[in-house]
C-alpha cells in the first residue's frame, strides 16, 4: 500500500459527496451516457453473451497457469530485446522505476493512463526524487493539476465540469492569455494539447500501463482514445511498461477476443480509437520507437488472491461497467471510496490490497442489486465476493458491535419459530397500535438511518401466522 | 372478482400442495399480502398451507453470519419438506432459497442435496403462476393507472420481469405506465437502508422522481422491503401515491389501506 487511503472514512466521504451539488450534477452524466452507449453496443452484437463466457474462460485459464504464462512472457520480452523486472510490492516497483529513470538521466517523464501507477503512487515518488512526471491522458492531466486521485477507472475526471477545468488551466498554465475564451470543451482540449505536445517532445522516459501482456509474443497492449499513449511510448528514448501480473493472457487471439467485450462494456465503442501493440525496443527496420524497453511486473497483493475465493477478481479487465451501473457509485462518486479503485470492483479489490480493516465499509456499502454482475464482461460475481468480505469481517469481529448484537438478538428468535411467533405477535400488536392513526412512524429507535429521510410504514397489527391460525386452524 | 383465474394449465393445479413461504416482512408488517397470495394460488386451484416459519435467513447471510444463516436455512428446508412447490410473494426471499441456499451448503454433502432439492421447487409468486401454472389471466379489477418497480433480486436472480406484467395486463380497468429505470435499485438493500441511510435516501429519491414522473397514482412491486422503502419516502414527502404489493391488486384485495397509509376508521 502506498497511496493514502481514506476508505475508513467512507461514511464521511459519502456525506460530503451527497451534499456537493457540483459533483451531483457531474455524476448525472455517468448515469446517462455510459449506460445507454453500452446497451446499444451490446444489442448490436448478438454473440456478446458468448464472448463474455469466452473472456471469462480465457482469464480463468490464464490465472490457473499464471506462473507458466509469466515465464513465457518474460522469455519473449527478453528475446525481443526488452527487459522484465519483477516487483513484489509498491515499494519495490517505485524503486525500480526510479532507478530506470536515473539510468536514462531523466528530468521529465510522460505518462499514459495507468491504474497500477496510481496504485503504487509513482508520481509522488518520482517528484520527491527530482523527476517530473506529466500525465498525458486529458483526464489524468486534469486531476494531476488538482492533486487528486481518479474518481473513475476509465474517466478519471468524470467528477468535474468544464468550468472547474478552465479554472485549473488558468491557475497552472502561466502563459495562458487571460482573455482567451475557454468556455467550450473543445477549447480546453486545444489548450491541453498545446501544452502537452511540448512535454511529449521533451520527455526522457515514457511510462504506460498495459491492458494486456501477451505471453505468446512478449507484447504489451494499451487501448486509448486520445493517442497520448502512443506518443508517450514512442517518442522518449526509454519506454517503461507498468503492469500487474494478472494482465498476462496466452495469445494474440485471446487479446482479440477480450477486446471485443472491453470497449463495448466500457464506453459502448466497438473498439477504442487506438489499440497499440508494442514488442521490445525499436528494431533497425522500425521507423520509430524507444531505444530501451522495460516491463515492471508488479504483484502488490495479487498472488495472495490466487487460490482464494477472490481469485475471480483477478479476471477484471478494468472496463468500469460495474461502477457505471452502480446506484451507490451514482450517488457518491468515486472519491468517497477513499482509495484508487471505486465502485463494485473497488469494493472487492481494495480490501484485498490494503486490508479489510481499512476498507471494510466498501463491501458493505452495497444493496446487492446485482446490476454490476449483470454487466461485467468477464462475469465476476461481484456481490458474492463483497459478501465474502462481509463473512470475513463477521468472523474477525470487525463489524460494529451494536450491529453484531442486534443481529444476534434477531438470530436468537429467528432460530426458534415457536418463541418467534409469540414474541412477534405481541410486538406487532403494540407497534400496529402505536402506528394506527397515521399508518407510519416518522421516528423509530435504532433506525435513525432510515427515519431521517423516510417514514417507516406501520404494521397492520396481527401477524400473518396468527391470523392464519385463527382463520384456518392448524393445517400445517 | 370472479373465480375464473386459470386459462391454460401446464400443471394440473388440483394435484399441487403448495407451501407458502410468507416471508418475515409480510408475516410481521403486512399479512394481507400473504392472504392475497393464498387467494391467487387457491383461485388457480392449488392447496395452500403455511407451515411454521420465521425468515429465509437473508439478513444474516448478507451480514456475513454464515452459522446463523445455515441454522435458519436448515429449519426452512425441514419445514418445507414434502410440498410440491414452495411459493413466496417476494423475489428476494425466493432468490435467497433458490440461488443461495445450495451455495450455503457447498461443503456439506448431507445438506447440499436437500438445499438443491428445495431450490428446484421454490418460486416467486408471479413467476410460479405464469411459468409453472401457465396462468395468464386473473379475475380482478382495478381502476386506474399503476406503475411497476422491478425489485432487484427477483429481476436479476430469478428473471422476474414479464410475469407480473402479463398478469397485470389482465386486470380489468388497469393501465400500466412504465417508469424510467424501473429496473434500477430503489436503495433498500436490507440493513443497508439503515447502515448507510444517507446513500439509501439519495437512491430512493431518484426512484421517487421516476415514480412521480409517470403520473400514476399507484405504485406496485413484488417485494415488501422495496415497497416499504419507497412508500416511506413518498409519505414523508407528502406525495399522493398509493403503494401496494402486486399480489394485492392481482387478487382484487385492495380494501386494506396502502402501505404507510392510515386506516380510515382509526383516524378519528
Amino acid at each position: 500500500m502506498s497511496v493514502h487511503s481514506t476508505s475508513p472514512q467512507f461514511k464521511e466521504n459519502a456525506a460530503r459527496a451527497l451534499s456537493d451539488t457540483q459533483l451531483q450534477r457531474a455524476l448525472g452524466n455517468v448515469k446517462q451516457g455510459f449506460i445507454d452507449k453500452r446497451r446499444k453496443a451490446v444489442e448490436n452484437l448478438p454473440e456478446f453473451e458468448a464472448l463474455r463466457d469466452s473472456a471469462r474462460d480465457i482469464k480463468n485459464h490464464t490465472l490457473r497457469h499464471l506462473d507458466l504464462y509469466l515465464e513465457a512472457y518474460e522469455a519473449k520480452v527478453k528475446a525481443s530485446g526488452g527487459q522484465v523486472h519483477f516487483a513484489r510490492d509498491a515499494e519495490e516497483a517505485r524503486a525500480i522505476v526510479l532507478s530506470l529513470c536515473r539510468e536514462a538521466n531523466a528530468r521529465t517523464v510522460t505518462k499514459g493512463k495507468s491504474m497500477i501507477a496510481e496504485e503504487i503512487g509513482i508520481n509522488e515518488h518520482l517528484e520527491a526524487n527530482g523527476v517530473t512526471p506529466i500525465e498525458t491522458d486529458l483526464g489524468e492531466y486534469i486531476i494531476q493539476l488538482r492533486h487528486e486521485l481518479p474518481s473513475h477507472i476509465i474517466a478519471p475526471a468524470v467528477h468535474l465540469n468544464a468550468s472547474q477545468v478552465e479554472q485549473d488551466f488558468r491557475r497552472v498554465h502561466k502563459d495562458l492569455d487571460p482573455n482567451r475564451d475557454l468556455s467550450q470543451p473543445v477549447q480546453l482540449l486545444t489548450e491541453a494539447r498545446t501544452v502537452l505536445r511540448e512535454r511529449f517532445l521533451a520527455a526522457d522516459v515514457g511510462i504506460t500501463g498495459a491492458n494486456f501482456l501477451v505471453a505468446e509474443t512478449g507484447t504489451s497492449v494499451i487501448v486509448t482514445n486520445e493517442g497520448n499513449g502512443d506518443l508517450t511510448q514512442i517518442l522518449p528514448k526509454t519506454h517503461i511498461v507498468l503492469a500487474s501480473i494478472e494482465k498476462v493472457v496466452p495469445t494474440l487471439e485471446d487479446v482479440s477476443q477480450i477486446l471485443r467485450v472491453l470497449a463495448r462494456s466500457a464506453t459502448g465503442q466497438e473498439m477504442s480509437v487506438y489499440t497499440t501493440f508494442s514488442t521490445g525496443p525499436r528494431r533497425s527496420s522500425d521507423a520509430d520507437g524507444p531505444e530501451n524497453y522495460h516491463v515492471v511486473l508488479i504483484d502488490n497483493g495479487r498472488s495472495a488472491m490466487l487460490g482464494t475465493s477472490f481469485e475471480e477478481m483477478l479476471r477484471c479487465i478494468r472496463c468500469g461497467a460495474c461502477m457505471n451501473h452502480c446506484p451507490i457509485y451514482h450517488a457518491v462518486g468515486g472519491h468517497a471510496y477513499g482509495w484508487v479503485y471505486p465502485g463494485p470492483m473497488g469494493a472487492v479489490l481494495t480490501p484485498s490490497l490494503i486490508g479489510v480493516d481499512q476498507a471494510g465499509h466498501l463491501p458493505n456499502a452495497s444493496t446487492f442489486c446485482g446490476r454490476c454482475e449483470s454487466v461485467c464482461p468477464v462475469r465476476i460475481p461481484l456481490p458474492k465476493l463483497m459478501r465474502h468480505w462481509r463473512d470475513r469481517e463477521f468472523e474477525h469481529h470487525l463489524s460494529p458491535a451494536t450491529f453484531r448484537s442486534g443481529l444476534a438478538f434477531w438470530g436468537f428468535f429467528a432460530k426458534r419459530p415457536a418463541l418467534y411467533r409469540l414474541v412477534t405477535r405481541a410486538a406487532m400488536a403494540s407497534l400496529g397500535w402505536a402506528g394506527r392513526s397515521k399508518g407510519r412512524f416518522n421516528w423509530l429507535p435504532l433506525a435513525k438511518g432510515w427515519t431521517k429521510s423516510r417514514d417507516f410504514p406501520a404494521p397492520q397489527g396481527e401477524t400473518f401466522q396468527a391470523r392464519w391460525k385463527r382463520e384456518r386452524g392448524n393445517n400445517a | 372478482m370472479t373465480q375464473d383465474s386459470t386459462s391454460k394449465s401446464r400443471q394440473e393445479p388440483r394435484d399441487l400442495r403448495i407451501g407458502l413461504f410468507v416471508t418475515c416482512l409480510v408475516d410481521l408488517m403486512r399479512p394481507s399480502i400473504g392472504f392475497a397470495a393464498v387467494k391467487l394460488l387457491e383461485d388457480a386451484g392449488c392447496r395452500v398451507e403455511a407451515p411454521s416459519q420465521t425468515c429465509c435467513g437473508q439478513p444474516a447471510f448478507n451480514s456475513g453470519d454464515r452459522a446463523t444463516t445455515r441454522a435458519i436455512a436448515e429449519q426452512v428446508i425441514e419445514a418445507f419438506r414434502g410440498y410440491d412447490y414452495v411459493v413466496a410473494p417476494s423475489g428476494s426471499c425466493a432468490g435467497m432459497i433458490k440461488a443461495h441456499y445450495p451455495e450455503l451448503f457447498d461443503d456439506d454433502p448431507n445438506w447440499r442435496p436437500k438445499a438443491e432439492e428445495l431450490a428446484a421447487r421454490t418460486y416467486e409468486l408471479t413467476s410460479f403462476l405464469v411459468d409453472v401454472l401457465g396462468v395468464t389471466k386473473v379475475g380482478a379489477a382495478f381502476e386506474g393507472e399503476v406503475t411497476y418497480h422491478d425489485s432487484c433480486s427477483g429481476l436479476r436472480e430469478l428473471g422476474v420481469k414479464s410475469q407480473p406484467r402479463t398478469l397485470l395486463s389482465s386486470v380489468q380497468g388497469l393501465t400500466l405506465v412504465e417508469m424510467t429505470d424501473s429496473d434500477v435499485c430503489c436503495g433498500f438493500g436490507g440493513t443497508f437502508a439503515v447502515k448507510y441511510g444517507d446513500i439509501s435516501a439519495a437512491i430512493v429519491e431518484a426512484k421517487e422522481k421516476n415514480i412521480e414522473a409517470t403520473g400514476a397514482p399507484t405504485l406496485l412491486a413484488g417485494d415488501l422491503g422495496c415497497l416499504m422503502n419507497m412508500a416511506g419516502k413518498l409519505t414523508r414527502d407528502g406525495k399522493p401515491v398509493a403503494v401496494r404489493h402486486v399480489a394485492e391488486v392481482l387478487a382484487g384485495m385492495t380494501d386494506e389501506p396502502p402501505i404507510g397509509a392510515a386506516k380510515p376508521q382509526a383516524a378519528t
